[in-house]
């Protein structure tokens, strides 16, 4: 029993980090708005790294685990790398071009309503998943509309009516799996943007001083920080047990475990959001500063493979 | 990152589980919690038990008669013994968590071939006297003098939450043997026997009705000085290290025990009736129960993450603290969750029209220490805020 990073598994993430930070400035992100929340050169260099290919067997990929990839997309998510993260991952060795990058797909769920595609105008096919399995469509023949103003700027979407037939790429086993590993890569994401509010908070924390010393002196900021520490630490724990037992089903079971880490993290996200934003006061509601940023990422991951009711269900069906 | 026990960890487990088997049987019946010299022997008869089949002391250095095992050993240890609902280390818990590992980590000699023996094999008790009336979220600044006279310390001063102090042999004792140092400079580390002239005990009645723990009064209580564990002053270092004892191993019973609460819980609500249906139909209680499992998981989770950590470094970073935080405040959760259950029956510290509800109300109110024994939930935070992420101290 092992839950800490291996030496290889500290590089990759190490890794997987330097080019989230390189590629993914604020200001580059930013900047990603303009294009569906997707560039393409990016995207190539992400692929590049292995990110997509990561758990195909050797030589196209790594022979890796969702664990690794949970390492990888958590730094991601940290990073605040906008776009189809997660539908990729799943979705290499299914579809041609998407391990390489050529290719980017999206996914939505068709049981949702109302149907939002997410970065619709980026994607070259998109992947739509519900309990019979998974069919890929061509973005094009969508009857889509495009929605303004989206919640999270570098998330846009559009409203599907209507989604035509397409090539299927797996039944019900493929929908349950992904369903499984869609949640958890996810939460990886979540406790990555966790993380991003809780540095931000802190930076802020120290360098701003009020009544004559740095805010974060003062316990009623400590405590709000120490309780975002908390919620992602727990999250985190959480969400790699998860995934190591999604790579070794032999030592849990692997739908509480899943559950588990998608609800605290999609909390931990969501919350330490709410702490980003309201420990730089005034200046956390406007525009320029970051803070608003990922807790708008999160709210968008939260409604992704089931929300944080949902899964309270589940786990207490368990019972 | 894997979960998979290894083969000489898989032999342990099954080798501690047939031996609880065969033993537990012949464990005799809890004794009253309010019979501190029953409740005394039936703990140290259980620890002679555990020493004989070579158990006791199981983080203990081998060097020291402990069996030395690893962090995960330990987690799987006190897995097994709470599964198998073995006694609990009850009156031993000072001997063999605190006042042992600070001996092994501090100690002379001559203090660890007197003192540790009699710990492993349940011949001796102590007991822990640091927090004081005027001293408890700051412990420094406790007052208890100890005031050299030859080869003595004579302590005075008043000692507060003494646990099973009436059955006790020695007590850890923290006294501040320079009062004009700064107040973590000027501590000591004494061993009190529990025997010596001027001590007088007066237990407190917690909110359950039990002397679950004592004030100490003492009055020039004479210390030998050969007592002294560590340098003198350098009392807040010494009791500081044994934190370095603390693998998180043992944070796995909580897990267990409330995970089998949350269980029995939802047990009675599909028995309940509630507004013509079973409480368990009402999906706002079924989403706090779901809350609480997810809760229970991620400790679960944290809890192995830190045992993992101190394989690796021999400590406990932050994830100690975290797990603290969150699991105590699950526990209450647990408590206000058993009240919507089980409703009115929650007026009764007993079982009530034949559902076993009086250990959920008992634990409701036992639940309120939780959040303030051993560091406060506001003094983790502080601690988390200033040590791991960094922050300014403030002005304590």
């Amino acid at each position: 029993m092992d839950l800490w990073l291996s030496d290889e598994q500290v590089a990759l993430q190490d890794a997987v980090a330097t080019v989230g930070k390189q590629l993914f400035s604020s200001e580059q992100v930013r900047a990603l708005a303009a294009t569906a929340g997707v560039d393409r050169a990016s995207w190539s260099a992400l692929a590049e790294i292995g990110l997509f290919s990561l758990r195909l067997p050797e030589p196209d990929g790594a022979g890796l685990g969702i664990a690794e990839a949970v390492l990888a997309l958590e730094q991601l998510g940290r990073a605040f790398v906008p776009g189809p993260l997660v539908a990729n991952v799943l979705a290499a060795g299914l579809v041609d071009g998407v391990a390489d990058g050529s290719v980017i797909v999206g996914l939505l769920d068709r049981d949702e309503d109302p149907l939002l595609a997410e970065n619709l105008d980026a994607v070259d096919v998109l992947l739509v998943l519900d309990d019979a399995g998974v069919i890929a469509v061509e973005p094009s023949a969508l009857t889509a509309t495009a929605l303004p103003d989206p919640a999270d700027p570098l998330t846009p979407v559009h409203h599907v009516t209507a989604i035509p037939g397409g090539r299927p790429l797996g039944g019900p086993e493929l929908a349950a799996r992904w369903r499984a590993e869609g949640a958890v890569l996810t939460a990886a994401l979540q406790v990555g943007l966790a993380q991003r509010s809780l540095d931000g908070a802190v930076t802020y924390a120290r360098q701003r001083e009020q009544f004559g010393q740095p805010i974060g002196q003062f316990q009623a900021i400590k405590h709000l920080l120490a309780d975002a520490l908390a919620r992602v630490e727990i999250a985190r724990s959480a969400v790699y047990a998860a995934a190591v037992t999604i790579d070794d089903p032999d030592v849990g079971d692997v739908a509480r475990r899943v559950s588990a880490a998608k609800l605290l993290a999609d909390e931990a996200a969501v919350g330490n959001g709410r702490t980003g934003v309201q420990v730089h006061g005034g200046m956390g509601f406007t525009w320029e500063v970051d803070a608003h940023l990922p807790l708008r990422r999160a709210w968008v991951y939260a409604t992704h493979f089931g929300s944080i009711d949902d899964h309270a269900e589940l786990l207490a069906e368990m019972v | 990152m894997d979960l998979r026990w290894s083969a000489e960890e898989q032999a342990f487990r099954a080798e501690l589980r047939a031996w609880l088997a065969d033993q537990l049987p012949s464990v005799g019946p809890k004794p009253d919690p309010q019979d501190w010299p029953a409740r005394r022997a039936f703990d140290t008869a259980w620890q002679r038990t555990l020493f004989d089949a070579g158990y006791a002391g199981i983080h203990w250095p081998k060097e020291f008669g402990g069996r030395g095992a690893s962090a995960t050993e330990h987690l799987i240890y006190v897995e097994e013994t709470e599964r198998a609902k073995a006694p609990y280390v009850g009156t031993n818990f000072v001997g063999l968590l605190h006042a042992g590992p600070t001996i092994i980590n501090e100690g002379t000699d001559a203090q660890r071939a007197r003192y540790l023996p009699p710990i492993l094999r349940g011949d001796e008790v102590w007991a822990q006297g640091f927090s004081e009336p005027d001293a408890g979220s700051d412990l420094a600044s406790l007052r208890t003098r100890a005031v050299r006279d030859g080869d003595h310390y004579v302590v005075t001063g008043r000692k507060i939450w003494t646990s099973h102090a009436t059955v006790a042999d020695h007590a850890e004792l923290l006294v501040r043997t320079d009062p004009d140092a700064p107040k973590h400079k000027g501590i000591s580390w004494l061993i009190l026997p529990m025997d010596a002239a001027g001590i007088e005990i007066r237990p407190l009645r917690s909110v359950m009705d039990t002397d679950e723990f004592s004030e100490l009064y003492l009055d020039e209580v004479r210390v030998p000085v050969e007592n002294l564990v560590g340098a003198e002053n350098d009392g807040w270092r010494v009791t500081m290290t044994t934190l370095s004892f603390e693998r998180g191993s043992a944070f796995i019973a909580d897990v267990i025990t409330t995970g089998v609460l949350v269980d029995q819980l939802a047990e009675i609500a599909r028995k309940v009736t509630r507004r013509g249906a079973s409480a368990w139909d009402d999906r706002g209680l079924r989403a706090e129960i779901g809350h609480l499992k997810a809760e229970l998981e991620g400790l679960w989770a944290m809890c192995l993450r830190n045992v993992s950590e101190a394989n690796r470094t021999g400590l406990v970073g932050v994830g100690g603290s975290v797990f603290k935080l969150r699991y105590t405040e699950a526990r209450q959760k647990l408590g206000e969750l058993t009240a919507r259950v089980i409703d009115r029956a929650a007026l009764s510290m007993h079982d009530v029209a034949g559902r076993p509800t009086g250990f959920l109300v008992e634990d409701r109110l036992h639940s309120l220490s939780m959040t303030i024994a051993a560091g406060t939930s506001q003094i983790q935070r502080t601690i988390l805020a200033e040590r791991a992420l960094g922050l300014p101290k403030d002005k304590r």
